[in-house]
C-alpha cells in the first residue's frame, strides 16, 4: 500500500519520471491534456448556461478535478465498465461522450445522452458502457459490484470502475460492496474523489479515518492514495490496479486526492471555506500542472496547445447551438411506454392511455 | 395433472429457470443452510456455488448486485428471507431498479426478480409485515403475489423471463397451499386478474394467501344460499380491474379482502378504483378487511384478532349484503 500523504501541496509541475511509459506517445499525452481542457470549458459554459436558466436542477461542476477522471479512465478498455455518481460530466466527457449529447442533456433535450429524461445528474450511454451517473450517495457502488459479477460469470476479462467521493465511503453501502467485491474477488476498481469535502461538510469532520484507502484494509482489500491532480499519476495508479482486477486478483480501492474549486453545486455560497483555500489549492490546478509538463519537456508546443485550446472554444459553442436548436422528448416518455421496457396494458388504463 | 404444493410449484419455476446460463440466486441462506423455506433446498448440490449465491447479510448489497449484474446481461434473482428485511433494499429497489429504464431514456434495463414473502405466526412486530403496497406504489416496478400453484410456477417464469424488475410476493403460511400443476414448462402473464370463484350476490377482490381465506368463506355463505364471486388481482402493478369491475357491475356489492394496514394501504387502491370506474353500479358501501392498524402483538390470542380471519371476511360479507 502507497501513500501519499501531502496532498494539498504539489508543485507547480507533475511528474516527468512517469512520462518513460513506452504507452505514452506524445499524441497520447496531448490527448489528456485536450480532454481535460474540454471538461473544464464544458463546465464553465454549462454554468453560463446555469445563468441563463438554460440548465435547471441541480448542477454539480467537476473543475479541479479533471485529471482524476481523465488519468483514471485512460487506463480502461472500451469493453470495461463505469459507473459514477451525479458529478459526472468529467467522466462522460473522458470516456469519450458526444458533448452534443450531454449538453442537450442539460438542455432537458431529447438529443441528450439519455434522452432529456436524466438531466446533470444522470449521464449515460450503455453504448460505450457508461452505466450512468447516480444521485444517491454511495448507492451505485453495489450496482457496479454486481456489473463486476456478471463480467465474471459471463467469463469476460472486463474490468469495472466506479467513481464517488469521500462522502460516500461513511454510508453502509460502501462497506457492503467492499465485502462483497473482496469476497468474491470481483474486478471492481473503487476510486474515490477525496476532494476534501461532502457538501460542505470538510473531512475530518465527516470520517473517523481521513485517509479513505485506510477503510480497505478491513476487508483485506489492496488499496492506494494517490495524487489525483497528476494526471499521469493517476493513469499509472489506475494502470496497476486495473491489472490487479482483470488478472483475477479481486478489487482495489484507489482514493485520488483532489480539489473542486467550484462550489459543492451552482447554489452553494461556500460558507465553509475561504477564498485563501481555494486559491492555496489552485497552484495545484492539474490542467496548468500538465500543461507545464507538456511545455517543460518538448512535448508540445505552446501552439499547438493554444489551437487545442481554441478547438474545444468551438465546440463547445456549437455544442450549445446543437443543444438549443434540438427537440424537446415527446408526451410518450411520460406514459409507461417511457417506465417500462414491456410495458403491460391494463382496463381501465392507467391515465386513460 | 400432478398436485403439488406452492413449494414445489416455486422449485420448479426455478429448476427450469435456471437452465438459462444467465440465471442465478442470491440471497441470504439460500445455498448451504438449504433455504429459509425449503424453495431452493438441494440448488447448491445441483447448480454450484456460482450460481447459488449464498450472500452475506447485506440486503442493500444483494439488491443492487442483482440490479448491476442485470444491467449487463445477467438475469438474477434475488431472494430477500422476508419481507421485513426488504427494507433495508428499498433504496436500491426504488431509486435504481425502478428507475435505470426510465432515467436513462430506455437506453437500459434491469430484468431481475426480486423474491420474498410476507407472512406471521408469533414472529411478533418487526418480522409480520406486508409492504405489498409500497411496492405497488412504485412506476418501474412490476409486483406480483400469485395464489395458487398453478400461478406461482407460471407467474415467477414470466417474472424471469420479463426484461423489467418484477418483485415477486409470496407467503410463508401458503408454502404448503396445494393445487393442480402441469410437470410441462408454461408461463402466465403478468398484470391479468382472474376469477377463482363465480357467484351472483356479492364480489370479494383480493389477491395471495386471502384468496383461500375468501374461498372458505365463500363455502361457509354457501350454506346459507349466499353465492360469494371472488376475483383473485394475481398483479398489483400494473393493476388490472377488468375482471373485478365485470363482477362488481354484476353483483353491484364488493368486499376488498387485503392481509395489510387499511390506511393508504393496498385496498383503499382498490377500493378507489372501484368507485371511480363502478359507481353507477354500487348498491352499498365497499366493507374492507384487513389487519387491525398495530404493531403485529407476540400473543397468540392478540395475533388472531389483529390478522385477517375467515370469520371477519364472513362477516363482512354478511353487513355488505344487508
Ligand atoms: C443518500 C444521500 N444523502 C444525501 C444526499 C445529498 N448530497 C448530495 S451530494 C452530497 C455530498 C457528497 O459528498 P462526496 O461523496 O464527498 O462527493 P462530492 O460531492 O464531494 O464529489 C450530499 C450530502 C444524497 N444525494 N444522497
Ligand atoms: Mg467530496
Amino acid at each position: 500500500m502507497a501513500h501519499n500523504n501531502d496532498h494539498a501541496h504539489h508543485s507547480a509541475g507533475s511528474s516527468p519520471a512517469l512520462l518513460n511509459d513506452s504507452r505514452l506517445d506524445a499524441a497520447t499525452l496531448i490527448d489528456y491534456y485536450r480532454q481535460m481542457v474540454l471538461i473544464r470549458r464544458f463546465e464553465e459554459k454549462c454554468q453560463e448556461m446555469y445563468t441563463k436558466a438554460k440548465i435547471g436542477g441541480f448542477l454539480h461542476l467537476y473543475i479541479g478535478e479533471e485529471a482524476t477522471a481523465v488519468g483514471a479512465i485512460a487506463a480502461l478498455r472500451p469493453q470495461d465498465h463505469i459507473f459514477t455518481h451525479y458529478r459526472d460530466h468529467g467522466h462522460a466527457i473522458a470516456r469519450g461522450l458526444d458533448i452534443n449529447a450531454l449538453m442537450a442533456e442539460l438542455f432537458g433535450k431529447v438529443t441528450g445522452c439519455s434522452k432529456g429524461l436524466g438531466g446533470s445528474m444522470h449521464f449515460a450511454d450503455a453504448s460505450k458502457n457508461f452505466w450512468g451517473g447516480y444521485a444517491i450517495v454511495g448507492s451505485h457502488l453495489p450496482l457496479a459490484v454486481g456489473a463486476a459479477l456478471g463480467m465474471k460469470m459471463q467469463r469476460k476479462d472486463s474490468v469495472v470502475m466506479v467513481f464517488f467521493g469521500d462522502g460516500a465511503t461513511n454510508g453502509g453501502e460502501f462497506y457492503e460492496s467492499l465485502n462483497f467485491a473482496q469476497l468474491w474477488k470481483l474486478p471492481v476498481i473503487f476510486v474515490c474523489e477525496n476532494n476534501l469535502y461532502a457538501m460542505g461538510t470538510p473531512l475530518e469532520v465527516h470520517s473517523s479515518v481521513t485517509e479513505i484507502y485506510r477503510k480497505a484494509c478491513a476487508f483485506g482489500m489492496t488499496s492506494e492514495r494517490v495524487d489525483g491532480n497528476d494526471v499521469l499519476v493517476m493513469r499509472e495508479a489506475a494502470l496497476r490496479a486495473v491489472e490487479h482486477a482483470r488478472s483475477g486478483k479481486g478489487p482495489v480501492l484507489l482514493e485520488a486526492m483532489t480539489y473542486r474549486f467550484r462550489g459543492h453545486s451552482a447554489q452553494d455560497t461556500q460558507k465553509y471555506r475561504t477564498k485563501e483555500d481555494i486559491e492555496r489549492h489552485r497552484r495545484n490546478d492539474p490542467i496548468t500542472r500538465f500543461r507545464a509538463l507538456l511545455l517543460n519537456e518538448g512535448i508540445a508546443t505552446e501552439q499547438q496547445l493554444r489551437d487545442i485550446d481554441r478547438m474545444i472554444d468551438d465546440q463547445v459553442e456549437a455544442a450549445v447551438r446543437f443543444a438549443d436548436e434540438s427537440p424537446e422528448p415527446g408526451h410518450e416518455w411520460i406514459t409507461q411506454a417511457g417506465v417500462y421496457a414491456a410495458p403491460i396494458a391494463v382496463d381501465p388504463p392507467i391515465h386513460g392511455e | 395433472m400432478p398436485i403439488i404444493t406452492v413449494r414445489e410449484a416455486l422449485r420448479q419455476a426455478l429448476h427450469e429457470a435456471m437452465q438459462d446460463e444467465r440465471v442465478f440466486i442470491i440471497g441470504e441462506d439460500i445455498g448451504h443452510y438449504g433455504s429459509t423455506y425449503g424453495v431452493t433446498a438441494g440448488f447448491l448440490e445441483k447448480y454450484g456455488p456460482e450460481r447459488i449465491r449464498d450472500a452475506p447479510i447485506a440486503e442493500s448489497g444483494i439488491v443492487g448486485i442483482a440490479i448491476g449484474a442485470a444491467m449487463v446481461g445477467m438475469r438474477p434473482i434475488a431472494e430477500i428471507m422476508s419481507v421485513n428485511f426488504s427494507l433495508l433494499a428499498f433504496d436500491m429497489l426504488f431509486n435504481h431498479a425502478a428507475k435505470i429504464y426510465a432515467m436513462f431514456g430506455g437506453q437500459m434495463t434491469v430484468p431481475m426478480v426480486l423474491r420474498t414473502t410476507n407472512g406471521w405466526t408469533q414472529l411478533s412486530a418487526t418480522h409480520s409485515q406486508s409492504f405489498d403496497v409500497y411496492f405497488a406504489h412504485m412506476p418501474g416496478l412490476k409486483v406480483v403475489a400469485p395464489a395458487t400453484p398453478y400461478d406461482m410456477k407460471g407467474m415467477l417464469k414470466a417474472a424471469i423471463e420479463d426484461p423489467d424488475p418484477v418483485v415477486f410476493i409470496e407467503h410463508t403460511l401458503m408454502y404448503t397451499v396445494k393445487g393442480e400443476v402441469p410437470e410441462e414448462s408454461y408461463t402466465v402473464p403478468l398484470g391479468k386478474a382472474r376469477l377463482a370463484r363465480e357467484g351472483r350476490d356479492i364480489t370479494v377482490v383480493t389477491y395471495s394467501r386471502m384468496v383461500h381465506l375468501s374461498q372458505q368463506a365463500a363455502d361457509i355463505l354457501a350454506r346459507d344460499g349466499i353465492e360469494v364471486e371472488i376475483v383473485d388481482l394475481r398483479t398489483l402493478r400494473p393493476l388490472d380491474m377488468s375482471v373485478a369491475l365485470e363482477s362488481f357491475k354484476k353483483t353491484n356489492r364488493a368486499v376488498v379482502v387485503t392481509e395489510d394496514w387499511q390506511s393508504f394501504g393496498t385496498s383503499a387502491e382498490i377500493a378507489a378504483r372501484l368507485y371511480e370506474h363502478g359507481f353507477d353500479y354500487l348498491d352499498a358501501p365497499i366493507a374492507r378487511v384487513n389487519f387491525r392498524e398495530v404493531p403485529m402483538p407476540y400473543s397468540r390470542n392478540l395475533e388472531l384478532q389483529t390478522v385477517v380471519t375467515v370469520d371477519r371476511i364472513v362477516q363482512a360479507i354478511r353487513k355488505t349484503l344487508s
